[in-house]
């Protein structure tokens, strides 16, 4: 027999292991589980019942209202502030940046609790509004560090270069600062689109009756051994989306070169 | 003239989006040293006290929490670092593979973290059902499911470490008569402590703040984070000492910011500094 | 078309009295400069010298901290760069990554308008009407310019799939079809291999004559600079040391500086005998050079090709020598040579072997005498005790020869050689930072920087790093103290 020699490539061999028994094998289990029926018999069931049964195909919709309601407000608070933060003179003070994020470090329920406080002694009733504001404190650093650390790192000399070219301020910020920065925009709305999907706590906290996402009610399914199978069938449609919004930011990210996007700009300011 | 009211206009937004932030945690943190059960309630504020700070160590289920809470967060953060960083290494000197590993451990990050919390779900039926292997939903559970969730960040922070070494500088290790293991550990690692102490840190407080996986996995015998735990007791009846540990994290992460820039700033005033006398 | 001679020769850009300080730190001082319509300017000058920000302000990117910049006779200091005629090739392109190649070029045209006549608005007045250019219009501009540039069919590639070389072109061609006034090149070449960037340089050249606008061009490589500049402009420490054709400032350099960073050269220390003779190592020679005062201490330089070799019997040449090194450089020798304690570089096409004697001729026209920046440390002071004397922050000990009492203004004069250098700054009495190093053939001339702003000349054996931390000790036997009101008395006299 040929002995294999050892090669460094192998310290990667236990993780490759770890990730598909605990990584790739439970979602196989998520897709085996949509089709077991309550009886555990193979069936479609579970699915017909996710896109016949109004309240779940509502909820489903409602939660992408929502997601896509948090992710617009916040790119639209967000983006402005990362540009301030970038720009002179507070690019000087890296503390003035740090104080946007450091909340993103404190347990996210203990701050919606913080929130809800401060609602309360405002009046606000819990429900919609109170949902959406709870949304958008929540995630608002998921999208502004992406897009700042973009910014940060644009060399200014493409901003230079436009203006040399005869660009003013607003064209420069069009034509060249925007598009430049799609990277950290992409990898924002990637950081809170999907999660508003699972953001169940923020709703169960600050919502009412109407104000639900499908999260939650995954979550509710499995605590009823009979319902496993629409629960499942439910994430599997999820998984869809995700790959969905993975497929599309890939495809706008590949596009926009320059900016490289990763999950570890959340751990960008602490490094 | 235009500049200082652009100037002023840019302070005053950076302050408003600032105070919007920091209102509730300043709130909470007031409130922490008052005893009245609810905050702007009809009895206001009523006088100072440290009252919830003593309290908080009588909660025995909230202390329970806090120390799951902990537990979880430094063992599973600490698999999490090792495996991260040795992944690392070995995806550093991968060559074919590495990009479906990486596909894999990408899922990981951007997928629902409710489908993911069902995974672990299923995973824990399939093992107890099908295999028969005993899986108890619990703490050891939660572990392995936070280091699993956590570990691609930590691949994320050490890479690109990684990709800033000598490429050269294994095979230096291996040249010079050191084995593999013996490299890795004294060649290697040393230069990556910068990643993987940020790994770490990155680890810990995403498993701190985790809910939707812990909240699914953490079986039904009363096993709870902070997370789960006050959660769980808004329906009922929210001990108000839950302020008291707010502002106790509040500041810990505060402080530990601060440190951690600090030292960061230090050092590289010390690499300049050392830069510009050998220049 | 025909111009007139003053059209041919008026200023298209003026900087006047420019200073810029960034941080508290004086980049570009005071600085006056004229560029004429057509020319192709060099600003050359070692990193840091403040090149680059004389032609970002020039571009509009730097704001001046005082002074004026003047181009075709409208003041655009205030100007922001939009506005300006003028474009700019940066050093690592900023060409933008989200557009093609095309697109990158037809960025500016895009913005342009043209004058496309007049018309009368509701008040009467006459208003100038502009209009944007078509879309035929630009693509005709820009695949005319990507042809210019030799990249007629990279009209839709992706600027990151280019080389280097072929970015650059990119560079230009955006910044040329603008029609711009004034071109500026950042060090535009530095990115680029010795083989590009020797055919980017006569393309460069190609252009200019061509297109027969003013370049700008900023580098540090002086080989670059004589090769392609109609005027050279010589920077060092925000100041312009000199400004003169590239034949000029090689033969004729005004400084020990210029001569140092331009070319290869021998620089000595000589005194000025009489006028055409030149006294240096013990030896008379003959020069070309007038008008200095009598045994005044000067600089002078001596370029390695102007000295030739002889045989140590043939009774030529006024130095004795002996050869130390010989290389041969392809088509001729360079060799060191030790003639009176100074290690000459010499260059020539006959060969003499390590170890030869030889004997070291120097024409009077290889020669050039440039007046010395200083020749003494002066600084003003004040007598602090019995025998020491404050300066520059510092209590040093001096011979009190003259008694002077304590508390009477100085003025503090100590030789070159009466400074001394310590690694330790503690071990000096102040510290400074070294600034500048000039090899003198047997020792170096050190400048120093001291916190309290002032200069130290030093000649040294030692070698010091620029930008290293000293301490900086006086030989108490050469520092001179002469009362300062005596002196002033003696100027006015």
């Amino acid at each position: 027999m040929k002995k294999i020699s050892f090669r460094p490539a192998f310290f990667a061999l236990p993780y490759v292991v770890i990730c598909a028994i605990f990584v790739v094998f439970p979602l196989i289990l998520v897709l085996i589980y949509a089709f077991i029926g309550s009886d555990g018999s193979f069936t479609f069931e579970n699915f017909k019942l996710v896109f016949t049964q109004s309240s779940n195909l509502t909820l489903l919709l409602k939660t992408i209202g929502i997601a896509a309601l948090t992710t617009v407000i916040c790119l639209l608070i967000a983006y402005p502030t990362a540009m301030v933060l970038a720009s002179a003179p507070f690019n000087r003070y890296v503390v003035l940046a740090l104080l946007f994020i450091i909340p993103m470090w404190m347990n996210f329920v203990l701050r919606v609790i913080a929130l809800k406080s401060l609602l309360f002694m405002l009046g606000v009733d819990y429900g919609f509004l109170a949902t959406m504001i709870g949304m958008v404190y929540d995630f608002l650093p998921f999208m502004l560090l992406p897009i700042y650390t973009v910014l940060t790192n644009m060399d200014k000399s493409y901003k230079e270069a436009s203006a040399d070219l005869g660009a003013n301020g607003a064209v420069t910020f069009f034509k060249v600062t925007l598009p430049l920065s799609m990277g950290g925009v992409v990898s924002g709305i990637t950081m809170v689109f999907m999660p508003v999907f699972s953001a169940y706590a923020i709703t169960g906290m600050l919502g009412d009756a109407s104000t639900n996402v499908i999260g939650g009610k995954i979550n509710g399914l499995f605590t009823t051994t009979s319902t496993w199978g629409v629960g499942s069938a439910l994430s599997f449609v999820l998984l869809i989306l995700v790959f969905l919004t993975m497929f599309i930011s890939n495809f706008i990210t590949a596009r926009a070169p320059k900016s490289k996007p990763s999950a570890s700009t959340k751990g960008g300011v602490a490094q | 003239m235009k500049k200082t009211l652009s100037l002023v206009l840019r302070w005053l937004f950076l302050i408003i989006v600032l105070a919007c932030i920091y209102l509730p945690i300043a709130l909470i943190i007031l409130y922490s040293f008052s005893a009245e059960k609810n905050i702007g309630g009809e009895n206001g504020f009523g006088s100072f006290t440290f009252s919830l700070y003593a309290r908080l160590f009588t909660n025995k289920q909230l202390m329970q929490a806090t120390i799951n809470t902990l537990v979880i967060g430094v063992v599973s953060a600490l698999l999490a670092t090792f495996l991260g960083t040795f992944t690392s290494v070995g995806l550093y000197y991968m060559k074919r593979g590495k990009k479906a590993v990486n596909f894999v451990s990408e899922i990981t990050v951007v997928n629902a973290e409710i489908v993911t919390a069902v995974g672990f779900f299923l995973l824990s039926i399939f093992l107890r059902d099908v295999v028969m292997i005993p899986v108890q939903k619990g703490v050891g559970w939660l572990i392995l499911a936070h280091t699993i969730i956590t570990t691609p960040y930590v691949i994320l922070t050490v890479s690109p470490r990684l990709n800033q070494l000598n490429p050269n500088l294994y095979e230096a290790g291996l040249d010079l008569g050191a084995g593999p293991m013996r490299s890795l550990f004294t060649v290697i690692l040393p230069q990556l402590i910068g990643g993987m102490i940020s790994g770490f840190a990155l680890a810990f407080t995403l498993s701190l703040d985790d809910f939707v996986v812990t909240n699914l996995n953490k079986g039904t015998n009363g096993v709870n984070t902070v997370s789960t735990f006050v959660y769980a007791s808004l329906r009922r009846d929210l001990d108000p000492a839950i302020r008291a540990l707010s502002t106790i994290l509040f500041v810990t992460v505060l402080a530990v910011m601060i440190i951690f820039n600090i030292v960061k700033r230090a050092k590289q005033k010390k690499l300049s500094a050392q830069q510009h006398t050998s220049a | 078309m025909r111009e007139t001679r003053e059209q041919r020769f008026d200023k298209i850009i003026e900087v006047k009295n420019v200073t810029k300080v960034f941080d508290d730190v004086t980049v570009i001082d005071d600085i006056n400069l004229s560029i004429r319509r057509g020319q192709f300017v060099t600003l050359l000058g070692p990193s840091g010298c403040g090149k680059t920000t004389l032609l970002r302000m020039i571009a509009g990117f730097t704001l001046p901290t005082s002074g004026n910049i003047i181009i075709e006779g409208q003041d655009v200091t205030q100007m922001p760069p939009y506005r300006r005629p003028v474009n700019t090739v940066f050093q690592k392109y900023a060409l933008f990554p989200h557009l093609n190649v095309f697109k990158n070029v037809a960025f500016g045209l895009k913005l342009k308008k043209l004058d496309d006549g007049v018309k009368t608005d509701a008040k009467g007045n006459t208003v100038k009407k502009t209009r944007k250019l078509t879309k035929s219009e630009i693509a005709d501009k820009v695949n005319h310019a990507l042809k210019m540039v030799g990249l007629e069919d990279y009209g839709h590639r992706d600027v990151n799939s280019l080389s280097g070389g072929q970015q650059q072109r990119v560079a230009i061609a955006r910044a040329l079809v603008c029609e711009p006034k004034v071109l500026l090149l950042d060090e535009p070449l530095g990115a680029l291999d010795l083989k590009m960037r020797k055919d980017m340089q006569v393309e460069l050249m190609k252009m200019h004559k061509e297109l027969g606008i003013t370049f700008v061009y900023v580098t540090h490589d002086q080989e670059e600079a004589l090769t392609m500049s109609d005027v050279v402009v010589v920077i060092n420490d925000g100041v312009i040391q000199q400004i003169g054709t590239p034949k000029k400032v090689y033969d004729e350099p005004a400084n020990a500086f210029v001569a140092d960073f331009i070319g290869e050269s021998n620089i000595l220390s000589g005194v000025m005998v009489k006028d055409f003779s030149v006294k240096f190592l013990d030896t008379v020679f003959e020069c070309e050079d007038k008008g200095f005062d009598k045994n005044e201490p000067v600089d002078l330089v001596v370029r390695p090709e102007d000295i030739k070799i002889y045989a140590a019997d043939s009774g030529k040449g006024q130095l004795s020598g002996k050869v130390l090194t010989a290389v041969f450089k392809g088509t001729w020798y360079e060799m060191e040579v030790e003639a009176n304690g100074y290690e000459f570089t010499v260059q020539s096409t006959t060969e003499a072997k390590p170890g030869a004697n030889v004997r070291l001729g120097i024409k009077p026209d290889g020669i050039h005498i440039m007046k010395k920046l200083r020749t003494i440390n002066e600084f003003k002071g004040e007598v602090s005790g019995e025998n020491t004397v404050d300066i520059c922050g510092g209590t040093f000990e001096f011979d009190n020869k003259d008694g002077l009492e304590k508390g009477t203004a100085v003025k503090v004069s100590v030789g070159f050689d009466g400074v001394e250098l310590t690694d330790d700054e503690s071990d000096g009495v102040i510290g400074a930072f070294v600034t500048q190093t000039l090899y003198k053939g047997t020792y170096y001339q050190v400048q120093i920087y001291t916190d309290t702003d002032e200069d130290f000349y030093i000649d040294t054996t030692d070698e010091w790093d620029i930008g290293d931390r000293v301490g900086v000790r006086l030989d108490p036997a050469k520092i001179k103290a002469e009362p300062l009101a005596e002196e002033a008395e003696n100027e006015e006299n």
